[in-house]
């Protein structure tokens, strides 16, 4: 054998070695790991799987989106607490978006008073840490609010009271014809849509797509409503006397406190965060942009629409999925102020339960991961679309 | 006809006192509602009195709006708030909510404040209760540490407030030394001083530990650790051999995939069962690791921005001195891509600080966690408001402070380009 090739000064081998030593490192490590959990789950009277996700779970969730008590199944819980997740997720969200969009703008409005308001506006709700603001809310702001008896009231409809915010339910009737509806108008935007960028493109004919969109999405569901008997009735919520000094409100939707304090903090303290990408955008666009689209006879709707906005949301929309998916991943402090979110449900009642500490919390790191993970597929998709085409 | 009305340079005369005095009265207005109770157009239906200020401060406004009038005041107030009737009517609104706003809120953290007595029965007023914070003050900043020990906490920060003071005024030469000592020896004394079992100092257990002493603690510990393990993971991440750059890859995308909350239960739930039968670790080191990699999972994507942003040429002209890998990082690459991503830096220790208070989770209890305690008092009922106030107000000069200092960082240290 030949052993001068195999020297050290060799490349491919010098490379190998810390290589090979760090995956040593990392199998021993796991290794160790997984016979440690093995003795102890063995000491322990407990075997590795995830059986017991059909067992019923036996515990109450006080707030559900979809049909729950204790007897069904731990994999059900599950599912109720990831929907909680979801739903103060996308509330979030919605607000944190309007909230941002209007504070990053406000921050560059030539109005001096307002632009110092919005700074100061992020300046305070960027630097207090999440946590203490849903205490806040939470605990201090909404513990004051009145009691059902004496509810603040808007206009009949909802009630805010220290129990939570009552609004009127939504009764459907024939509801799957109204989304069918909505479905088709959908679409015929979709086609609109092209059809306008096509005669845009090719014969410079401007179509109005907007008003156009809007009729679409008028008509059809009309039409749902006269032809297929679809209607909407409201149940709204009443006051109920349940003895001399307790008072509470039956029918409609309790917005519980807990989501309200979590809705509220969550979208005020990441709308700081938008504010300052979406500053960031517009500022991010040359004012030779702007300059050259007016010199070229747009007008101020038409440069913010077709030149300003197109590239200020390339630089707006990268850093703001990813503010999405923190405020995503922040919504798990829910825990602190038990709203039932995956957290508080499945790795703090049903881990208590069980004791299977492995699985649960092996699961409720991987739903978050997947939540990451499918967002920021999306990202990558959406900004491969949006990115400057060279030639 | 509309051009009369106008104004402009011409009218300014008559216009000028016209339009300040509705303006004077419409603040006055406001300012007298808010604080006096007293409404002087109150003899008007009850809608008119109440858009009074609006209309009168916008027709005076509208009257002083004159372009290039000569006088510097005016045109500076014109230009930044009174530009068009739409900004005049912002200003308005944003000046009135503002004034709305201060006398409750003075009212209730001064004029209405208790700040005198050792109990909640002292608290007769409206307002704040501040002899909550009082009574408890020991407790926020100590937590559970045993009061005649307090001392311990007190020298550990004091001189290390010393030794920075030294080592910022100290010539470049020493600086140096001072600096490693600081960020690699001084933590271990100072914890050792703080925890005790030597050199006759009793020992307290890490359970009593909180407040506010062991928020700065866990982010001084958690920041001097994560940020070596970050610029590690950076440089893995870019690394030109797959075993490394994929590990580095999936140990950061896991960390920053799920929420800090989590790993802690991680941490304290199931990082036990990884242990040998009998091992105990205790909660606060799991816990200081358990944040420590989180956060450093977020300073390698920062760091790594920084690596990114810097041009191929200069690591060419580095290998072509004849550095090898380690020499050219340390000394041509890691200085300016770290300057480069100061701001990306302080926001990640910004974030660390700003999570701290997540370590209830397993138990221990720091500002904001003695505050819940200290609220559920049966003797403190009713206390969360003042609680919260004081937590947010400690955090937010923490907080504010930082980021302010690391925008100075970022203008001292920019270089021309």
């Amino acid at each position: 054998m030949n052993f001068k090739n195999i020297s050290f000064q060799s490349k491919k081998i010098r490379n190998l070695i810390p290589q090979i030593l760090i995956l040593t490192v990392l199998f021993s490590v796991i290794i160790y790991f997984v016979t440690n959990v093995q003795t102890n789950m063995g000491n322990r009277g407990i075997a590795f799987g995830f059986g017991f996700l059909n067992q019923e779970s036996s515990f109450d969730i006080t707030f559900s989106l979809i049909d729950y008590n204790g007897s069904y199944s731990y994999a059900r819980a599950f599912l109720v607490g990831l929907l909680n997740t979801l739903l103060v997720s996308v509330i979030g969200i919605f607000f944190a978006t309007i909230l941002g969009v209007i504070v990053g703008v406000s921050r560059l409005s030539d109005n001096y008073l307002i632009s110092k308001v919005a700074e100061w506006y992020v300046e305070i709700f960027r630097n207090i840490p999440l946590i203490l603001q849903i205490f806040f809310w939470y605990f201090a702001a909404l513990r004051a609010l009145p009691l059902p008896n004496e509810a603040i009231n808007f206009y009949d409809i909802s009630f805010l009271t220290v129990k939570g915010f009552y609004v009127p339910k939504f009764i459907w009737n024939n509801f799957n014809f109204f989304i069918i509806a909505i479905i088709i108008s959908i679409t015929a935007i979709y086609f609109l849509r092209n059809y306008a960028r096509k005669q845009r493109e090719q014969y410079g004919r401007q179509v109005p797509v907007f008003i156009f969109s809007l009729l679409i999405l008028l008509t059809f569901p009309l039409i749902s409503f006269f032809l297929f008997d679809v209607n909407l009735s409201f149940e709204y919520p009443v006051l109920k006397q349940l003895s001399p000094s307790i008072f509470t409100f039956d029918g409609g939707v309790n917005i519980i406190p807990e989501l309200l304090a979590l809705a509220l903090s969550l979208s005020m303290y990441t709308a700081t965060f938008i504010a300052e990408n979406v500053r960031a955008g517009i500022l991010g666009v040359g004012k030779g942009q702007k300059e050259a689209a007016l010199s070229i006879g747009l007008n101020k709707n038409q440069v913010l629409k077709l030149v300003v906005m197109p590239q200020a949301l390339r630089i707006i929309i990268p850093p703001t999925t990813n503010q999405y998916l923190n405020l995503t991943k922040n919504s798990s402090l829910a825990a602190a102020i038990a709203y039932p979110d995956i957290v508080l449900v499945f790795a703090g009642t049903a881990l208590m339960q069980t004791g299977r500490a492995i699985e649960i919390i092996s699961i409720t790191m991987l739903t978050y991961l997947s939540l990451s993970v499918a967002i920021s597929v999306f990202m990558n998709w959406y900004n491969k679309k949006m990115a400057i085409k060279e030639k | 006809m509309m051009n009369i009305l106008k104004p402009s340079k011409q009218n300014l005369k008559t216009y000028l006192p016209i339009g300040i005095t509705f303006i004077f009265l419409s603040f006055l207005n406001v300012i007298l509602n808010s604080f006096f109770q007293f409404d002087f157009v109150g003899f008007f239906p009850k809608g008119i009195s109440y858009f009074f200020p609006l209309i009168f401060g916008f027709i005076g406004f509208f009257l002083i709006r004159v372009e290039f009038s000569g006088l510097r005041t005016l045109d500076l107030l014109n230009k930044n708030i009174n530009s068009s009737n739409f900004n005049a009517i912002l200003t308005l609104l944003t000046l009135f909510i503002i004034i709305k706003s201060i006398s409750p809120l003075i009212n209730w953290f001064f004029l209405d404040a208790n700040f005198i007595g050792s109990s909640k029965d002292d608290c007769t007023g409206q307002g704040a209760c501040w002899v909550f914070i009082k009574v408890w003050f020991r407790r926020l900043i100590y937590g559970m540490y045993p009061d005649p020990e307090q001392w311990r906490i007190n020298t550990a920060f004091l001189s290390l407030f010393a030794l920075v003071g030294i080592a910022f005024f100290s010539p470049r030469k020493i600086k140096k030394y001072f600096i490693f000592f600081l960020i690699f020896i001084y933590p271990f004394i100072g914890i050792k001083l703080i925890s005790g079992g030597d050199f006759g100092l009793k020992y307290v257990e890490t359970a009593a530990w909180g407040g506010l002493s062991l928020t700065f603690i866990i982010s001084a510990f958690a920041i001097i650790f994560c940020f070596p393990i970050g610029v590690f993971l950076a440089l893995g991440r870019r690394s030109d051999l797959p075993a490394i750059k994929y590990i580095s890859i999936g140990f950061i995308e896991l960390w920053r995939g799920v929420p800090l909350i989590t790993v802690l239960f991680m941490a304290s739930v199931m990082f036990p069962m990884f242990l040998p039968d009998g091992t105990f670790i205790d909660k606060l080191i799991r816990v200081l690791f358990a944040i420590t990699l989180f956060e450093a999972a977020y300073m390698a994507e920062v760091v790594r921005g920084g690596l990114q942003a810097l041009p191929k040429g200069q690591y060419e002209a580095a290998k072509s001195l004849g550095m090898g890998y380690w020499r050219m990082n340390a000394l041509i690459i890691l200085p300016q891509a770290l300057k480069l991503v100061i701001p990306g830096i302080a926001n990640t220790l910004l974030a660390l600080v700003k999570d701290t208070p997540l370590i209830f989770v397993v138990g221990l209890m720091e500002l904001a966690g003695m505050i819940g305690l200290a609220k559920t008092n049966p003797k403190w009922l009713g206390m969360a408001m003042e609680g919260y106030v004081f937590a947010g107000l400690v955090f937010w000069v923490i907080c504010y402070a930082m980021s302010r200092y690391s925008q100075n960082l970022e203008k001292k240290l920019s270089t021309e380009r």
